[in-house]
């Protein structure tokens, strides 16, 4: 892919402070988001990817802090913008979708003076401009009368529609990047599919680049072009959808793709990653997965690093599967 | 099946009836016209489960699921119908009898630890009930506890601690122990493994599959995780607005779903291994129950409708050996 970048994160790193200890949520992500791309962030909870989302958004709160890296928009780089910087970027540049659309919404007031005063705050149009962008970005979403439901407070709609008017309300200032956690995890597929087909229309349409949060692999598989997999605060793999699911380099992936169950034959045992994830508090020496890895052997007691083992394709570990051993039928 | 099946529901109802609030009589005395509104959770639902099967039950939210396995569970008593275990009806047991049945059908829930007393240790959790029923003695239970914790792969020596001492898929895991403590034949598991990450999915699964293996448990698997079902179940029930749609044998309904809604839902579940899918879903919201749609409760959604889907409900018919559907074009 030669399209153009608008996103480039390199080396981030978000901490939080706590009685407890430093739990280091993100410890050196880097990737990069080019217009119009899909990138898929998945990994179990904790793995922080909703740190490294907020951490885009300047919406990292004590005892949490922005510790190093760089993030950069469009040239421009965010980190260690003062909170000023950030209300001026924020929902016009780079926009977020969150798993509860109502962090987005306010409950007691209308869609409509909503999602108007969101447009006027950046851009100077008047209020009857701004309520044909808003009826616009509604339509757009696939909210059927949106005349109507313009006038309707939060409450008078459904799950699915309010996630959807959270969506409308991330688009009205056409932002280059929209970060997107986990937004269709608690709908329903039909509605899930709904949502998935207007964000897919998006991208392509506009040029919109879109970061998707999930632990959804299917999902991911079906609506990204790039993925990365997190795990303890780290991207332990990161490449082209097709690439990483049909042939994962590392033994996480590997194994989360064998749990799904519909890369398993009917009936049969999934194949299981074993134990569970590490507290962040304590996380040990070396690879973070090595208690639950199968190739774990005395080398994994130093961290590996991100190495390139394919053109675009990324891993984190000392003993990747290669190619031709691959997630169907390779043993683990 | 020459035998009784080991449970059947017989024209099964449940209605709930929302009752008024203070406020909404207050304005009923002024003159205002606020009636109580009755769903109608599970409609006329009939539905046997040999003993050994695995029949997973799959629907939208709000299509009544839980409410039906609560009613087979003994959770809720139906509004009318009848359920049998062992081919008699519950309701007509006599003490003993009673308490027998209901012992041998257990219920897993979502949220283990909302299911979960947080003020009791595991051992008290997992053995205060076998003990109650006598089905071991005081100075048994201790052992018998360890072989409970076991036998769902926790380590006994975890026992003296608090449900919030423990992860997610430790806890489901307790519950799992709760219920089999009790010898049930009979397991309702709804969305049971739905707040688990992927990989601690995989593993409660295979627990499932081993006990049953083991233990030759029948279940009514609840969930909205198709890839799930389509995994364990040996036949699928598709429920929409409280109503059994289609029920057939797992293999024969994912290759070819005969309602129209069958097909709309599996048309959108995700898959791993298709990617860069167009998302083409079915259109509208999933209607409210309190005013579900006349005839064909799918017919405002439906692709096929015809003029009579809107005044008549079809009722279901046998389309293949051990296979039924409701819909108006299974009438040649
Ligand atoms: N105790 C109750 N009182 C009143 N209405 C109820 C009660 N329990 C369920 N209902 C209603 O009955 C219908 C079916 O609910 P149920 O919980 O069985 O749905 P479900 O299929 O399990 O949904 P989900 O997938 O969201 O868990 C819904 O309209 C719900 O609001
Ligand atoms: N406000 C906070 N204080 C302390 N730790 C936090 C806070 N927010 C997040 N964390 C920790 O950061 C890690 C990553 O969290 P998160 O990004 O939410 O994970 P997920 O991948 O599930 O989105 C977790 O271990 C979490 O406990
Ligand atoms: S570095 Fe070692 S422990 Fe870590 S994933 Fe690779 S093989 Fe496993
Ligand atoms: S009965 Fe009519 S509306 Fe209902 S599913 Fe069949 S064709 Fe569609
Ligand atoms: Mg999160
Ligand atoms: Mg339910």
């Amino acid at each position: 892919m030669t399209r153009e970048t608008v996103l480039e994160v390199r080396d981030l790193r978000t901490h939080f402070f706590t009685k407890a200890g430093v739990a280091r949520a993100v410890d050196g992500v880097s990737f990069s988001l080019a217009r119009g791309e899909v990138l898929g962030l998945v990994g179990e909870s904790g793995s922080g990817k909703t740190v490294t989302g907020f951490s885009l958004m300047g919406l990292v709160d004590p005892p949490g802090r922005l510790v190093s890296g760089s993030i950069r928009l469009g040239g421009e780089e965010l980190a260690g913008l003062p909170e000023e910087g950030w209300r001026r970027l924020r929902g016009r540049r780079i926009a977020m979708i969150f798993q509860d659309p109502m962090m987005t919404l306010n409950p007691v007031l209308r869609i409509d003076t909503q999602m108007i005063e969101a447009i006027r705050a950046h851009a100077g149009v008047s209020r009857e401009a701004a309520r044909e962008r808003a009826r616009e970005a509604l339509a757009r979403v696939g909210i059927p009368s949106p005349d109507e439901r313009l006038a309707a407070y939060p409450h008078q709609f459904s799950g699915g529609m309010r996630q959807r008017v959270a969506i409308a309300i991330a688009l009205l200032n056409e932002p280059e990047v929209i970060v997107a956690d986990e937004p269709t995890t608690a709908l329903d597929v039909t509605i899930q599919a709904q949502i998935l087909y207007e964000v897919q229309k998006l991208c392509a349409d506009t040029g919109l680049a879109m970061i998707w949060i999930t632990h959804d692999l299917a999902v991911v598989g079906g609506l990204a072009d790039r993925v990365a997999v997190m795990y303890a605060g780290r991207i332990v793999e990161q490449g082209p959808v097709d690439a990483v699911l049909d042939a994962p380099f590392h033994p996480y992936t590997h194994g989360l793709i064998g749990s799904v169950p519909s890369q398993n034959r009917r009936g049969e045992r999934l194949t299981q990653i074993p134990g569970m994830a590490p507290s962040l508090l304590s996380l040990p020496e070396g690879c973070s997965f090595a208690a639950r890895c199968p190739r774990a052997d005395a080398a994994c007691t130093v961290m590996p690093e991100l190495s390139e083992l394919e053109a675009g394709r990324l891993a984190r570990c000392h003993h990747p599967h290669r190619t031709l051993e691959t997630a169907r039928g390779g043993a683990a | 099946m020459s035998a009784a099946p080991l449970l059947a529901l017989d024209a099964v109802s449940k209605r709930f009836v929302r009752r008024l609030d203070a406020a909404e009589k207050i304005v009923n005395l002024f003159g205002g016209n606020r009636r109580e509104e009755v769903v109608h959770a599970v409609d006329n639902v009939s539905l046997q489960i040999a003993e050994g099967e695995v029949v997973g039950l799959v629907g939208e939210s709000g299509c009544g699921k839980s409410t039906l396995g609560r009613v087979v569970a003994g959770v809720h008593a139906a509004s009318s119908g009848r359920v049998l275990w062992r081919g008699r009806d519950i309701d007509s047991l006599s003490g003993a009898e009673r308490r027998e049945a209901t012992l041998k059908i257990q219920m897993i829930f979502q949220d283990p630890m909302s299911s979960l007393n947080p003020r009791m240790r595991v051992r008290d959790i997992v053995g205060e009930a076998p003990r109650v029923h006598g089905l071991v003695s005081s100075g048994e239970v201790a052992d018998y506890v360890d072989r409970m914790l076991l036998r769902v792969g926790l380590d006994p020596s975890y026992k003296s601690r608090y449900p919030h001492q423990f992860s997610g898929g430790q806890r489901q895991r307790i519950g799992i122990a709760r219920a089999l403590a009790v010898q049930p034949d009979f397991l309702v598991c709804d969305e049971s493994i739905a707040a688990l990450d992927v990989s601690i999915q995989a593993q409660v699964l295979n627990l499932f599959m081993d006990l049953r293996e083991d233990l030759g448990l029948t279940y009514l698997f609840i969930s909205h995780d198709l890839g799930v079902v389509e995994h364990l179940a040996d036949r699928v029930v598709i429920m929409y607005l409280g109503r059994v749609v289609e029920s057939a044998p797992a293999a024969e309904l994912f290759a070819d779903p005969n309602h129209p809604y069958a097909r709309a839902l599996l048309e959108e579940v995700p898959r791993i291994d298709t990617r860069k899918r167009v998302f083409q879903p079915v259109k509208g919201e999933i209607p409210s129950p309190l005013a579900p749609p006349t005839g064909c409760h799918f017919h405002p959604r439906c692709p096929h409708a015809m003029p009579r889907c809107r005044e008549e409900a079809p009722a279901l018919r046998e389309i293949a050996p051990g296979r039924v559907s409701a819909c108006h074009l299974n009438e040649a």
